[in-house]
């Protein structure tokens, strides 16, 4: 077992101190070499724990092992078939939580750079124009699909591959939901999402733009309108507040604006694209997940000079991706940990400063982490502008306009073990459903479903 | 892209457009809103729907920023880049006797179809409309056709009564019982008075709220205002609101974070781009 004891393949990333003043992408990819080298430490187990840890349930052994027979191409075949986002998630997956972190060499040494292997298999594909869009023999049938994040995506395909007829309706003047709006370009380039994005229209699969479903057309509409089928991939579009005083002045921001500001806007660029936006010298960042390492770092890179993460607990219980993590911090983001923000200060209405309770971890909670406890001991930190990046839940439009939808107390659509709603025809899944979580959560919920309206629509025939 | 089917300079500072949009057209109420971008570049521009048909929708916006600016620019037959609503709530036409609608320069354009549908569920309904001067009286003629009393008020005395807006009301609410509401869209500065007078005079008001806006599907955040001590948020949940629960102060205060960027556009645009 001397692939064990073989250390990961690094991937080459821009240097901290030059990629904070651009939006480059950091990690840059493996080269042809660098791959088949980290292929190599795969032991091909009998029985894969990555692929049961995969919620799409990618055949990893089989696609590394196929880069390792310089089969690139057959690599990305393998992938496609189960998501159709590799390039994507081969960035923004939470690889330790899920593949990396079931591979049996992670037990005693380093597990296989799964991750950043699917990234290169991806990025093969998509340069050499690989991707299958082929599709089964056409159904009649029309479905919608509402949202084009990542669960309304991995629907559409899965869909489309079966020959129905789909129509993607997006909100926003862009594609890709929180691929487009919410992850920055140097964690995620637009010109990946749009080429990937790019293939389902090639696949067929309709796109239009500007359509909020509840206000533009209502569910209702959508069946008048002889979809027969409809999927809700919303999203968790609806941002979570901190309840302190203060929280209205001038400069605090919650983490979707901030980040739509220059993700969708451009911000980063005014006055050559026109919505503005302004940090200041010194800017909080309150929360520990991947959106608060995006708001932190994309603050750094328009200009501001101290950056800090304010978080309620320790640094092992971060819920960001551990390299998002590395990143932050070799690009000079300052980590105030177990501080909890109580009430934000201000003069003429704008932030001026952010004062913490000092806290103290007890018993686990309800979420397996230790619970933050106060301290009583406070500490007052001067601040140009506040990110609060807390969560999101999700977003009501649907909900409100929708009769006899059901969903939880907390904003979520309820559904059944098919992710059928209350409503006959109408599914739904990722963050809508579940509250905001991951790419590829919401990416197996949106597959997950194509097939149970694949059963629903053949019944109904 | 969205086609400009008709266009009109009210005056200096005032157009009317007729975009064809029928996803927005098909839902669309009094009080809805919509957002647009003029092109690829461009923000994206929450305003207030005047008047819809099945397939077109009207906007009446004023130049007054560096994106109206652009807007201007464009002709019958140019298309704007994006164009998606309906957006907010529609307006709560309540059941009232008599209401008085207060409209300062460009508020004219959202609170003719809710005035219009008061008048249309049966209340007596009478305008007090404000404006710099003469010119800047706008959609005249669409007011007289249906409304019980009109009272004009220009702040030059070119036309009507010289002063502001809240002069007549104020005098409209003492003298006559009959009023049961206000509705008050402008500035918020009058918003603001509009409310207070309003309340001295033991009568309800509603109020239009225009903050900053970016998706205007309740993603961002960016709008919210502070309503009777809450935090709301004037895309989804307004942009509607009772005047006298509105923190019209922190309001202006949140309009105003971004003016200094606002005029380094505008120097751009008198630069030529």
């Amino acid at each position: 077992m001397a692939a064990n004891k073989t250390p990961r393949t690094k991937m080459p990333e821009q240097d901290p101190l030059k990629r904070t003043s651009n939006f480059l992408e950091v990690a840059l990819g493996y080269a042809v070499e660098d791959a088949k080298k980290e292929a190599i430490r795969c032991i091909d187990c009998k029985n894969p724990r990555c692929v049961q840890a995969c919620p799409v349930s990618v055949k990893i052994p089989e696609f590394i092992k196929q880069i390792m027979n310089d089969d690139m191409d057959g690599a990305f075949d393998t992938i496609y078939e189960d998501n159709i986002l590799p390039s994507i998630c081969g960035r923004v997956c939470p690889q330790e939580s899920q593949c990396e972190g079931a591979c049996v060499l992670g037990i005693k040494g380093e597990p296989v750079s799964i991750g950043a292997l699917e990234r290169f298999v991806g990025d093969y594909g998509m340069e050499k124009n690989l991707a299958d869009t082929s599709v089964d023999e056409e159904k009649p049938q029309k479905v919608a699909v509402v949202g084009s994040g990542p669960a309304g995506l991995a629907n559409a395909a899965s869909l489309r591959r079966r020959g129905y007829q789909v129509t993607v309706f997006e909100a926003l003047h862009e594609y890709g939901g929180v691929l487009t709006y919410g992850i920055p370009e140097f964690r995620l380039p637009k010109e990946i999402v749009n080429k990937e994005i790019d293939n389902l229209k090639e696949m067929g699969v309709t796109f239009v733009k500007n359509a909020i479903i509840g206000k533009s057309i209502t569910i209702e509409q959508l069946k008048e309108d002889g979809f027969e089928a409809i999927f809700v991939g919303s999203g968790a579009g609806l941002p979570s507040s901190l309840g302190i005083p203060g929280e209205n002045y001038n400069g605090v921001y919650f983490a979707n604006e901030f980040l739509t500001r220059v993700n969708l806007m451009r911000s980063n660029t005014f006055p050559s694209h026109a919505t503005p936006i302004k940090v200041g010298g010194t800017v909080a960042v309150v929360g520990g997940g991947n959106v608060a390492m995006d708001a932190a770092r994309t603050a750094k890179r328009i200009g501001a000079k101290d950056v800090m993460i304010i978080y309620r607990r320790d640094k092992d219980s971060l819920p960001a991706r551990l390299e998002e993590i590395h990143h932050a911090e070799e690009e000079g983001i300052e980590m105030n940990l177990l501080y909890n923000p109580v009430e934000i200060y201000g003069a003429d209405y704008e932030v001026k400063a952010v004062r913490c309770e000092r806290m103290k971890l007890g018993e686990k909670d309800a979420s397996g982490r230790r619970r933050p406890l106060p301290t009583g001991e406070y500490k007052t930190f001067d601040i140009d502008s506040i990110i609060i990046a807390i969560g999101q839940k999700p977003n009501p439009i649907i909900k409100q306009n929708t009769m006899g939808l059901d969903t939880h107390e907390w904003g979520g659509i309820i559904t059944d073990e098919k992710h059928m709603t209350s409503l006959d025809g109408v599914f739904a899944g990722g963050d809508a459903v579940t509250g905001a979580a991951t790419v590829i959560l919401a990416m197996g919920t949106g597959k997950d479903a194509a097939g149970s309206m694949d059963e629903y629509l053949r019944n109904k025939a | 892209m969205y086609k400009i089917v008709d266009k009109k300079v009210l005056n200096d500072d005032i157009d009317f457009m007729r975009i064809e949009a029928p996803l927005v057209a098909r839902n669309a109420k009094p009080g809805h809103f919509i957002i647009l971008r003029v092109d690829d570049e461009g923000e994206r521009i929450p305003l207030t729907i005047a008047d819809n048909d099945e397939k077109h929708v009207d906007i009446i916006y004023q130049k007054m920023g560096y994106s109206t600016k652009m807007l201007g620019e464009k002709q019958i037959g140019d298309h704007v880049a994006d164009f998606v609503g309906p957006l907010g709530k529609a307006a709560h036409i309540r059941d009232k006797q008599h209401v008085v609608g207060v409209a300062g320069g460009v508020g004219a354009a959202p609170l003719l179809p809710q005035l219009k549908a008061y008048k249309k569920a049966g209340s007596k309904v009478t305008l007090i409309l404000g404006a710099r001067n003469k010119d800047f009286l706008i959609l005249r003629d669409e007011y007289e056709q249906f409304v019980d009393e009109v009272i004009y008020t220009t702040d030059d005395g070119s036309f009507g009564e010289k002063g502001l807006v809240t002069d007549p009301l104020e005098r409209k609410l003492k003298d006559d019982e009959t009023i049961d509401h206000v509705i008050a869209i402008g500035p918020v500065i009058m918003m603001k008075f509009c409310t207070q007078t309003a309340v001295k005079h033991g009568r309800s008001i509603d109020v239009s709220l225009n903050p900053i806006m970016i998706d205007g599907t309740g993603m961002c955040g960016n709008c919210r205002v502070n309503i009777a001590g809450k935090t709301f948020f004037a895309c989804i949940d307004g942009p509607d609101f009772e005047g006298h629960e509105v923190d019209f102060d922190g309001l202006m205060k949140r309009q105003s974070y971004y003016k200094d960027e606002e005029h380094q556009c505008y120097i751009r645009l008198k630069d030529g781009r």
